[in-house]
């Protein structure tokens, strides 16, 4: 078992290596550097350019250097905790990110639980009455789900809750806990903002889940064990409970790698139509002004939450299900 | 040794004992696409939303002449003008399709801008007729329409935006570029997927081991977070048809993971096949062994995949220029529309800006259902 995470950590580093130049290779694709930019931005505003600081920054990012040494400050960097300097802010990336990544991940595994919960007695309803007309209805409400768009369903909700209550559903918290520090009740505020976000992230996630799991669940139940078992004389339930449904348990845990993209992805665009207090606005703004070492440290964060994600999804997989572990690879 | 065991000297013909009625010979001599065709159709609800796309994409072909309106004109005296609902009977008399007239006010309070329906004023729409000048396809001028405002009047049936242009016309232009973006960028995505998944799966190797390094750290990544970074790349100074390209090709890019692998375990398990061998020994060459003798064995296959894939396409455009990063006006998809209920405020005063969201749903239902139609009748297993 040790060994098997172990070799699972290992080939996390080449993965995490691709994404990384993939991230810096993205930063450095608008012509000129940050530094040339931002100078330029100040002057044309007026402001004075303090050359000192400048020619610090310009040292500590070796941005006078050729590229694979800038790659690799960059990639020493953040292994030492330095994320890089953003312009916009005027502050290290570190500190702009705050709390907000713990935000991000917080709406994602609330999201997840979320999903699991629907689609999970969903789904079985599905593939033990298939085609029945619970099945139906459950399966075009999935498609429905799985159609719209979360930030469009976002818009919806937050207009139909501005017409019919009266209130905004935007944010995360009671604006009085914004820039509080952390206590119980802000804790309780979040709580309480929470699910509508979670919702409408989830509904897609939800949607695909749904039809996998189906789809999973059918497979098995046409093998010849169940067969065998229904031979027997099993009741119908025990059947289900003893044996398909924690080959379909395996299954749920090994989808979390397609599950957390795409609840990522969601959580971002919905956070900025909800004005939610995540990585996502920051990261729109960070693109829209070019503020490179600031979106390129969200995208490596984001991608490493998705790589760890994947991770302990396949150790609870490899506790799950000793195939995997014996066998010795999570190959889907 | 009994001599009463006859057997014919005749030689035996199989088919004298079997022998296949029409309808039995028609079905195991059709070709794949006509079995597919046949199954297809059995499935009602994927013809149906076959034919509702078939007539989107239709519209998108003759869109100057169904939008009441050219795209950018300004109807400067109606900004922000609610829907006019179109009535067929005036005080209990049949006129035929027509709009009342419509005042204007300005509410001081919620600094609104009303357009009170002026009862008196009915206003029969024309049809078949010449109105707003437009350039079809950018080629030459024309003014026919469908369907025109009245005469000194407005028709307005979706509302206007901020600038007080047709939302209904600029629904109906949207279209032309958010239903292509799909299509040209499942293309790019099919010829990425079909090269790099057949030299992973032809050659196996340490080709095939990179390509998967490559696809599951691509898999791995968030998608809307790297388009978003992508195309915030794309320079400010290009022309809206470059961007509308770059856009495309970003998308495309992400996408063609699904098709490389289908394609890449296809070809692991084909290229052991003895036809594969058979090539192999009179010369072929590679490149002609997958494209003529493996691709087409799944080719249907992989077309219907791909047709599941364009729904995300059309989002990704619909997301990416909602956020701003996408597509920049004056060229107009249904993202760029959306664009403009970015923010809550709007939306809450004048909701019918929120009415791209019912095409791009419609569509991407459609798709969905029309694509998994697809792939069932292309599953020769079913």
């Amino acid at each position: 078992m040790l060994h098997y995470i172990l070799r699972r950590i290992l080939t996390m580093i080449p993965t995490l290596l691709i994404i990384s130049m993939l991230v810096f290779v993205i930063i450095q694709l608008p012509p000129g550097d940050y530094l040339e930019s931002h100078i330029a931005e100040l002057q044309s505003q007026g402001e004075s350019v303090d050359e000192q600081k400048i020619q610090f920054l310009r040292e500590q990012y070796g941005l006078d250097k050729p590229m694979l040494q800038q790659y690799w400050y960059w990639l020493i960097g953040m292994l030492q905790g330095d994320f890089g300097y953003s312009f916009e802010y005027d502050l290290p990336v570190t500190e702009v990110v705050g709390d907000r990544l713990f935000l991000t991940v917080l709406i994602s595994i609330a999201t997840i639980l979320f999903t699991w919960a629907v689609a999970f007695p969903i789904g079985i309803y599905s593939a033990t009455h298939q085609y029945s007309w619970g099945d139906y209805g459950l399966s075009t409400l999935g498609f429905l789900g799985l159609a719209t768009p979360n930030f469009l369903l976002a818009l919806v909700m937050l207009y139909l809750a501005n017409v019919y209550f009266g209130t905004s559903i935007g944010g995360l918290m009671d604006p009085e806990y914004i820039d509080a520090p952390w206590s119980l009740d802000k804790v309780l505020s979040i709580l309480e903002h929470l699910w509508i976000p979670v919702v409408v992230i989830g509904t897609s996630g939800t949607a695909g889940m749904i039809r996998r799991l189906r789809a999973n669940l059918l497979d098995e139940l046409q093998k010849q064990y169940v067969t065998t078992g229904r031979a027997k004389g099993l009741p119908p339930g025990k059947l289900l409970r003893k044996y398909p449904l924690r080959v379909a348990l395996n299954f749920f845990v090994a989808d979390i790698g397609n599950l957390l993209p795409t609840v990522i992805s969601g959580a971002e665009i919905v956070a900025v139509v909800m004005s939610l207090p995540t990585t996502g606005p920051i990261l729109l703004s960070a693109l829209q002004s070019q503020d490179m070492y600031l979106a390129g440290s969200f995208l490596m964060f984001l991608a490493l939450l998705t790589v760890f994600g994947v991770l302990v999804s396949d150790i609870l997989l490899a506790l799950l299900d000793p195939r995997i572990r014996l066998g010795g690879s999570a190959n889907k | 040794m009994s001599g009463d065991h006859f057997v014919s000297r005749e030689p035996f013909d199989p088919h004298s004992i079997e022998a296949l009625t029409p309808a039995q010979e028609k079905y195991y001599l059709a070709s794949q696409w006509k079995l597919m065709w046949w199954k297809l159709k059995r499935h009602r609800l994927a013809v149906i939303c076959g034919v509702i796309l078939a007539l989107n994409y239709a519209t998108i072909m003759v869109s100057e002449v169904i939008a009441p309106y050219n795209l950018h004109t300004r109807n400067t005296d109606f900004v922000y003008s609610p829907p006019q609902s179109v009535h067929l009977f005036h005080e209990g008399e049949f006129i035929g399709p027509f709009v009342y007239g419509r005042g204007y006010e300005l509410d001081m309070e919620l600094l609104k801008r009303n357009y009170p329906e002026n009862r008196d004023e009915v206003q029969p729409l024309r049809f078949f007729c010449q109105g707003d000048p437009y350039r079809f396809w950018g080629l030459f001028e024309a003014r026919f329409h469908l369907v025109c405002p009245p005469e000194n009047g407005t028709f307005f049936l979706l509302g206007t935006d901020r600038l007080g242009r047709d939302m209904f016309s600029r629904i109906t232009y949207g279209a032309r570029i958010s239903l292509t973006i799909g299509l040209v960028g499942i293309m790019i995505s099919f010829f990425f997927g079909i090269v790099i998944g057949g030299l992973a799966g032809y050659y196996g190797g340490w080709v095939d081991a990179s390509v998967q390094r490559l696809i599951e750290v691509i898999r791995s990544f968030p998608e809307l977070p790297l388009w978003m970074a992508l195309s915030a790349v794309l320079p400010v100074n290009w022309s809206p048809i470059f961007i509308f390209f770059g856009i495309t090709v970003i998308l495309a890019m992400l996408d063609w993971t699904g098709l490389a692998r289908a394609v890449r375990s296809k070809l692991l398990s084909l290229r052991e096949e003895d036809y594969c061998a058979a090539a192999e020994l009179m010369g072929a060459k590679p490149g002609r062994i997958i494209g003529r003798h493996l691709l087409p064995g799944f080719m249907s296959h992989l077309i219907a995949s791909a047709t599941l894939s364009v729904p995300a396409m059309i989002l990704g455009e619909t997301a990416l220029s909602f956020l701003g990063l996408g597509l920049r006006p004056p060229v107009t998809s249904w993202g760029v529309l959306l664009n403009e209920a970015q923010n809550i405020n709007v939306v809450a005063l004048y909701p019918w800006l929120l009415y791209p969201v019912v095409p791009v749903v419609l569509v991407i239902l459609t798709f969905n259902f029309f694509g998994d139609g697809l792939r069932d009748a292309a599953d020769p297993y079913k």
